[in-house]
């Protein structure tokens, strides 16, 4: 795990319709200077809510708003029942400006600029035309999001109860001195927090109480939870104190209740297309920044079971969406598939009985193999999100 | 040559050309002019470094060595660094004294553009390896300053083993840093007895300062790690523009400024009484490096919203996303639709001084990149500068906080560590830097 909370997958709740903003860089995407028909400016003071046409061709269409007023201001392109949001992007602070991109098809709509982020705002009206492109339906697509978050809460609540039953067994084994067989059990338990890893991470205070690292932690400050019982199983050849039997007591007891929290937190948890495109993407960079690295299990050296479970995690994430995806972007559909299918098959290389081989035992080559892999499906998969929300 | 050679003679001083080349030479026929322009007008290298003008200005632009407090930070920060840690090899003192003699003679030719010894790098005897290297023949002073500290160590080891007969003047301020959380520190770029800042606007210019001052330092001390940076992350000085860091944000926009003295009274220089045990720091400052390397193939795959919302501020100008321009203050109880427009745990909010009791610091990191690692990504990242008062209240409790609760954190992975405590200047061309410790 990381120490640092993952707020960013809060944050971004509720964003289902919200158009992430574009990776348009602000200085240049300057709409006065375009002639891209497909490229508005939007100009929000007090008053006025200023778009720089009155029509625009279907397609992707670029809004850069720039909010010329003193309030914070929002942006909205409505439906023209002037309730039905397309597109929206908040939170524009005085003086800056931040793109709006959507995919719209062909008729009416309504723009609206809300400063000070209250009543109907300041509306205005904007026809657009056929150009043979911008064809997908917003309303299926809001079916396709409510089966895909259906799916994948369901998926996470079910990782989460097995996760308790588990640790549970495993808290039982170390607690009663049972090493070997808690040994047994740690690297197949871990795998499914690992699989839902950024739900639990998106919990601030649950995450450094169960997951955290020895190198993570303040000086002074209390170590518990996985790893803290990790070292205790796998202690270094030297500087290592067994924990006495009131401490073991003391962690199992802990990593228990902690788990059965987090289970009860993830079953109040509501889950949206956008964070589920999020965390499949967290996902990878887990793999990249820590078990590719062989970093996250320091000791007991199962990171190849993290690794896996971290995958798991992306690609029922992606699965979930990939019907959307098929829609939107086939193309990335078809390369997320291969990505995913090459990742697999670099993986089951190091297969050994029920689980894999300790990262150890990889040759600086072999990580190397795998890390490319990781790169290679993690760069297409940080578009998910915003291919879902378009 | 002997370390009380001075150090601020004349424009040719005692210096032999036999070929009639020396960097002053170019200097005093090509720049001087301009020096005196860049000086009056606090022109920088990156304000307008585009334009032919500005960088020969840029390049011929020299600081004074000798002052008050060292040059090298406060001054405004230049484009490129060679820092480097020193490790002693010698347990005698006086080899110590005549080191820092020799390196405050070297480096004072240096920065004035001259070379590192006193024949240069094409005089002296001819049987005689120069006593300059040679690599900056021709090139102008490009700005370099030369900044020199003390670590912990310099004033005994963990052993108990006191080599210079320091310990009882180590400051108080010149603490051991804690382990951080996160902190994956390589010994092998981490501490160091002395260290050398070596700041330049040409890269050549800075590796030469360290290379000749390593050279002189053969037999006494050894180098114990170094650091290239190829760009400046922060402004010093208001006349500067702000650079970007490698995650592509501007970083450094709300550092200390050199014109405002007041603060850099109250934040960067020790003052007299201070620590009573240690009034030799009077005029100087406690300088804590960290080499950070940023996890960038993952950066780089975070929305640009994820982006904006760790920093706190908006990519394109760097203004906070409370509103305004880049230099707006920022408004941390300004309200969006769902919390704070500038988010609990961006970057900007959790570094700024009202969230930290008014603890503020003099930046000067640089964006280093060292080639790639082993999985092929880039070794690379900023490596940070700091400059403070009193390290214990201004930088520690503050990056404890960070590592803790920043959003930032995520990506950032802190691989080397260490603090100087950086001794008042040389005020004369008869003394030495940190002569004050040894009176």
């Amino acid at each position: 795990m990381n120490v640092r909370r993952r707020l960013i997958f809060l944050g971004a709740a509720g964003l289902l319709t919200a158009a992430v903003g574009a990776c348009t860089d602000n200085s240049s995407s300057d709409a006065s200077a375009s002639t891209d028909p497909n490229h508005l400016s939007v100009s929000s003071t007090a008053d006025a809510c200023d778009v720089s046409a009155e029509t625009a061709p279907s397609g992707n269409l670029i809004f850069s708003v720039k909010n010329a007023g003193d309030e914070v201001t929002e942006f909205y392109l409505l439906g023209s029942d002037g309730v039905r949001i397309v597109g929206e992007v908040e939170n524009i602070g005085p003086g800056l400006q931040r793109d709006l991109v959507v995919r719209a098809e062909p008729g009416e709509y309504v723009t609206a600029c809300k400063p000070g982020m209250k009543g109907d705002g300041i509306r205005g009206a904007l026809t657009v035309t056929d150009s043979g492109s911008g064809s997908a339906t917003s309303d299926d697509m809001t079916e396709l999001e409510a089966a895909a978050t259906t799916q994948y809460k369901a998926y996470v609540q079910q990782q989460a109860a097995t996760l308790l039953t588990g640790t549970k067994a495993f808290a039982d084994a170390y607690r009663n001195g049972q090493d070997d067989q808690a040994r047994d059990l740690y690297a197949s338990t871990r795998t499914y927090w690992e699989s839902i890893e950024p739900v639990a991470e998106s919990f601030g205070d649950l995450d450094p109480r169960l997951d955290l690292r020895e190198a993570d932690l303040e000086e002074g400050q209390e170590w518990t939870g996985w790893h803290r019982i990790e070292k205790d199983l796998w202690p270094p050849a030297e500087g290592a104190t067994p924990a006495t039997p009131e401490q073991r007591q003391q962690y199992a007891d802990q990593l228990v209740a902690d788990t059965q929290e987090l289970v009860d937190r993830i079953n109040q948890l509501e889950l949206s297309a956008d964070q589920m495109g999020n965390g499949a993407k967290e996902l990878l960079d887990e793999v990249a920044t820590g078990k590719v690295t062989g970093e996250e299990e320091a000791w007991s050296h199962t990171d190849l079971w993290d690794f896996q479970a971290n995958v798991d995690g992306a690609r029922i994430a992606y699965q979930a969406l990939r019907p959307i995806v098929v829609v939107k972007d086939p193309a990335l559909a078809t390369t997320l598939d291969e990505r995913f299918a090459a990742i697999q098959t670099e993986l089951d290389k190091y297969r050994a009985g029920d689980g894999f081989v300790l990262y150890t035992n990889l040759t600086p080559a072999q990580v190397r193999e795998l890390s490319d892999a990781v790169s290679a499906l993690g760069e297409p998969l940080s578009n998910l999100t915003a291919t879902v929300v378009l | 040559m002997t370390s009380s050679d001075t150090a601020a003679a004349g424009p040719h001083g005692n210096v032999h050309h036999r070929g009639g080349i020396s960097r002053r030479g170019f200097l005093g026929v090509a720049g001087a002019g301009a020096l005196a322009a860049g000086a009056g007008l606090g022109l920088s290298a990156c304000a307008s470094g585009s334009t032919p003008a500005a960088a020969s200005a840029a390049a011929a632009e020299a600081f004074a060595f000798h002052g008050p407090n060292q040059a090298g930070i406060t001054t405004p920060a230049q484009d490129r660094l060679h820092f480097a840690a020193f490790d002693l090899t010698t347990t005698s003192r006086a080899e110590l004294v005549d080191l820092l003699k020799q390196w405050t003679a070297a480096a004072a030719r240096m920065t004035a553009g001259d070379g590192a010894g006193e024949y240069g790098p094409v005089g002296g005897l001819y049987d005689a390896p120069p006593d300059d290297t040679g690599e900056a023949l021709g090139l102008p002073p490009s700005g370099l300053t030369i900044t020199f500290g003390f670590g912990p160590s310099l004033f005994g080891s963990a052993s108990g083993t006191d080599r210079f007969g320091l310990a009882a003047r180590r400051p108080a301020r010149l603490v051991d840093l804690p382990h951080f959380p996160g902190d994956a520190l390589e010994p092998a770029r981490s501490n160091g007895d002395i260290c050398v800042q070596a700041c330049a606007n040409d890269p050549q210019v800075a590796v030469h300062a360290v290379r000749n001052l390593a050279r002189i330092a053969f037999g006494v001390a050894t180098v114990r790690w170094s650091q290239l940076g190829f760009g400046r992350t922060s402004s010093t000085s208001t006349a500067q523009d702000t650079p970007r860091n490698l995650m592509g944000f501007k970083d450094g926009t709300a550092n200390l400024k050199a014109e405002d003295t007041a603060a850099i009274d109250e934040h960067v220089w020790v003052a007299a009484g201070d620590d009573p045990a240690a009034e030799w720091m009077t005029g100087g400052s406690y300088l804590v490096a960290r080499r950070i390397n940023m996890h960038i193939e993952t950066w780089d795959r975070s929305s640009l919203r994820e982006q904006e919302a760790i920093i706190g501020r908006d990519k394109g100008e760097g203004a906070p996303l409370s509103g305004g321009t880049e230099f707006t203050e920022l408004d941390l109880d300004a309200e969006g639709s769902r919390g704070p427009l500038i988010p609990v745990d961006a970057h900007v909010r959790l570094a700024h001084p009202s969230e930290n009791g008014g603890a503020a610091m003099l930046r000067r990191g640089y964006n280093f990149a060292d080639g790639s690692t082993d999985l092929g990504r880039l070794d690379a990242g900023l490596f940070f500068l700091a400059y403070v008062r009193d390290p214990r209240t201004q930088y520690v409790p503050l990056q404890n906080k960070l590592a803790r609760d920043d959003a930032l954190s995520e990506y950032l992975r802190h691989t080397g560590s260490a603090i100087f405590a950086v001794p008042p200047g040389v005020t004369d061309a008869s003394g030495f830097v940190g002569e004050t410790l040894f009176a």
